[in-house]
């Protein structure tokens, strides 16, 4: 088959598209469904900043954790609540589905954090005792994360049958999507409402800790300065710890959020391509500190929308790339600025 | 442990201790015997249910590519997760040119491609594209370091996969362009369309065995022009560079111009893998261009020791060797073909922890004055003890 181009890059203008009017006419719409999108990648993008902060490595096996915990949240739906997949939504009412929803939340949120405490004391543990340099984390992050997703992949089906494989997970839906309410025009379904609120709850909780107790002083003092934090008896392997249990909970949470929006969407590597996103989101707003993973999220999240918009459905994942590679180029400490420890004193 | 990975240290010393010529005659002995192999399988390492020759021919194309990340990751010491872009550059020029699908098609009588010469011609064009495209990366991201770097290479690399799928109009989207060009070598009545295309499939001298020698003399060709660059000043700018980039500035390096430099011959490298890639399977898709491959090509590397070019060779032959025998053999349900990715990566974590020069780890030795300082030394060494 030979296509039908006039000139030669007449063919380029044929797949990328621009519409402005598609932008105009969708625009509160399109930044409400990015909000919702951006909540999940702001609770990711916590995971990946925190441990930059502290440990100065890209933890390129968050993504894996992330996936763990869609599964974790879709076996406590599936096996301890006794929800089947089928078809058909639940709709058991507000009260219970938040209910259920609560129970998963904290399922998944208890998997992937012991799975990230596993990770650090696995993997990067060894490493800091040889004191390795960075290239030797980044590729030990790699190996874990081939790890986990084949795991997933090939290993899991075996041990509980009807999990993991090369096909996602039957989607169990909880809730249909309804409209809730109007905002100029655009429609907020009940779970974009769940998304955003259960995202600001659990980002409002992350910075409190981080800024007000003892624990995330700690974090700061170290992300800081390491040696002199130790000195004033901060014990830096626990932090390490805390910080690596913190961002997988919140990928947890994430990740039965995530499953909300996109139920079809639990498969073995189905975190890889959100995990770069939320990581992209992290630079975008500075990585290694806290808010700026929260705002990048959002921003990250709407650009997004917008992008899809302008140029097309199948161009959205190729403005988040285009985004991170701007951002690094242009600002590579972010929005608001790099130092977790010189965030907030 | 660490001893358990240490086979490759005596290997390594024993060849670091080889004059020159010693050094060739047994390369020319081992690159010989690994040519016949595909013609004389032993049988311990034949793979089951798949051509031989094809599964050297894909380790011959994975080498190339080993050789080209090398460049950029060992002996630059720039991180590159994004390779595979480069690879894809590479065999999507060689198709677009070729492939009656593309709307770019070049070949004669439309074009200006000879039919016959088709593949050849588009080779050093793909080498060409590829550096231009590793020029375009390389100018603005080469500033940054370290970690940034990775995932900027790893967020190209990713733009180009979807490029190839979304461009449907040019690159046919996800169906792929077919039917790409090949050499025609050696046409005879029973092999209408020579010994390189896909027609040739019988037998231990079919189409990926010559696949396979062509590859081995690229291989050779590359090792020795790795090699000169290695050795001379810009082999040098790259050991300082990978081993103190500011160190290295201060002493008057010109640390941009030499980490360009090596990007850009990692990339036309890569490219040259991927129209091999184009020519051998004759259909290119984006599938083909995952990321995930861009990661198995990093474990070869990894694996075989950064910096060591001939250890990275061993790692490719590893990482494209290791699943096809192991396809097929199953232990408790689970075919161990299948999981090649889980063992590369337990591989890379363990090789981390307990290994992370890799299993041929590359000698550091006086790059400026070479043998000639070793043998000095080491004789001031002995009239010392003595």
């Amino acid at each position: 088959m030979i296509h039908e181009c006039v000139g030669q890059f007449a063919c380029l203008a044929g797949d990328i598209g621009f519409n402005v009017d598609n932008l105009r006419t969708g625009f509160w719409q399109l930044t409400i469904d990015g909000l919702a999108w951006g909540a999940i990648y702001a609770l990711v993008a916590v995971g990946y900043t925190l441990v930059f902060g502290v440990l100065r490595l890209i933890n390129f096996a968050h993504s894996e954790i992330f996936m763990l915990g869609m599964f974790g949240a879709y076996f406590c739906l599936d096996m301890i609540l006794g929800f089947n997949p089928s078809g058909n939504a639940y709709n058991r009412g507000v009260g219970l589905t938040i209910l259920y929803l609560g129970i998963a939340m904290v399922f998944a949120m208890a998997v992937s954090g012991l799975a990230a405490v596993g990770l650090e004391f696995i993997a990067y543990r060894p490493l800091r005792r040889r004191n390795a340099r960075s290239l030797t984390f980044l590729i030990t992050a790699i190996g874990m994360s081939f790890v986990l997703q084949e795991f997933v992949h090939f290993v899991l089906p075996k041990i509980l049958k009807g999990y993991g494989g090369s096909n996602a997970q039957q989607p169990i839906i909880l809730v249909q999507p309804k409209t809730q309410f109007h905002i100029f025009g655009a429609t907020v379904s009940n779970i974009t409402l769940v998304i955003v609120a259960a995202a600001l709850v659990l980002a409002l909780l992350t910075d409190s800790a981080i800024n007000r107790t003892k624990f995330g002083r700690g974090i700061r003092a170290v992300a800081q300065d390491a040696t002199t934090a130790t000195l004033m008896g901060v014990s830096r392997e626990r932090i390490i710890v805390t910080t690596f249990l913190i961002g997988g909970l919140l990928a947890g949470a994430a990740a039965v959020l995530y499953t909300l929006r996109v139920p079809q969407g639990i498969i073995y590597s189905g975190g890889f391509l959100l995990g770069i996103k939320a990581f992209s989101a992290a630079v975008l707003g500075g990585i290694g500190n806290l808010r700026g993973a929260l705002l990048g999220g959002l921003l990250l999240g709407i650009m997004e929308n917008y992008g899809q918009a302008l140029f097309g459905t199948q161009w959205r994942d190729v403005v988040a790339f285009v985004l991170l590679v701007l951002v690094l180029l242009v600002r590579p400490t972010g929005i608001l600025g790099e130092s977790l420890g010189k965030a907030r004193a | 442990m660490s001893v358990l990975l240490a086979p490759g240290d005596g290997i390594r010393n024993w060849w670091a201790g080889l004059g020159r010529v010693q050094k060739w005659g047994f390369g020319v002995v081992g690159f010989g015997a690994l040519a016949l192999l595909p013609l004389h399988t032993p049988s311990f390492l034949n793979t089951p249910g798949i051509s031989f020759g094809g599964v050297m021919a894909q380790f011959a194309m994975v080498a190339i590519i080993a050789i080209g990340l090398n460049v950029v990751v060992g002996q630059a010491g720039l991180l590159d997760l994004g390779y595979v872009g480069f690879y894809a550059v590479g065999a999507y020029t060689v198709a677009l040119l070729t492939s009656p699908d593309s709307p770019w098609n070049k070949i004669a009588p439309n074009g200006f491609l000879p039919e016959k010469w088709a593949w050849l011609a588009c080779v050093p064009i793909a080498m060409v594209v590829t550096a231009l495209a590793g020029l375009i990366l390389g100018i603005p991201t080469l500033r940054l370091r370290g970690d940034y770097l990775a995932i900027v290479t790893l967020g190209f690399g990713e733009i180009i996969r979807l490029l190839a799928d979304n461009l449907g109009n040019i690159t046919n989207g996800p169906r792929g362009l077919n039917e790409v060009a090949y050499p025609h070598i050696g046409e005879s009545t029973r092999l209408p369309h020579g010994v390189f295309s896909s027609g040739n499939s019988t037998g231990h001298a079919n189409y990926g065995t010559w696949w396979f020698w062509l590859g081995l003399t690229l291989i050779v060709a590359l090792l020795l022009l790795v090699g000169n660059l290695e050795r001379s000043r810009v082999g040098r700018a790259w050991v300082s560079i990978r081993e103190d980039e500011d160190a290295a500035e201060i002493m008057g390096v010109n640390t941009f111009r030499f980490k360009l430099w090596a990007f850009v011959i990692g990339a036309a490298i890569g490219g040259l893998s991927g129209a091999m890639y184009a020519g051998q399977v004759q259909y290119v898709a984006p599938p083909t261009f995952n990321i995930i491959n861009s990661m198995l090509f990093l474990s070869a590397v990894v694996l075989g020791g950064q910096g060591n070019k001939l250890g990275v060779i061993f790692g490719a032959f590893v990482i494209v060797y290791l699943p096809n025998r192991l396809l097929g053999v199953e232990v408790a349900g689970i075919n161990l073909g299948d999981l090649k990715y889980l063992f590369f990566g337990l591989a890379l974590v363990v090789l981390m922890i307990f290994r992370p020069q890799g299993l041929f780890p590359v000698r550091q030795q006086l790059l400026a004055y070479g043998k000639s300082a070793r043998a000095l030394l080491t004789r001031g060494d002995s009239k010392a003890t003595s």
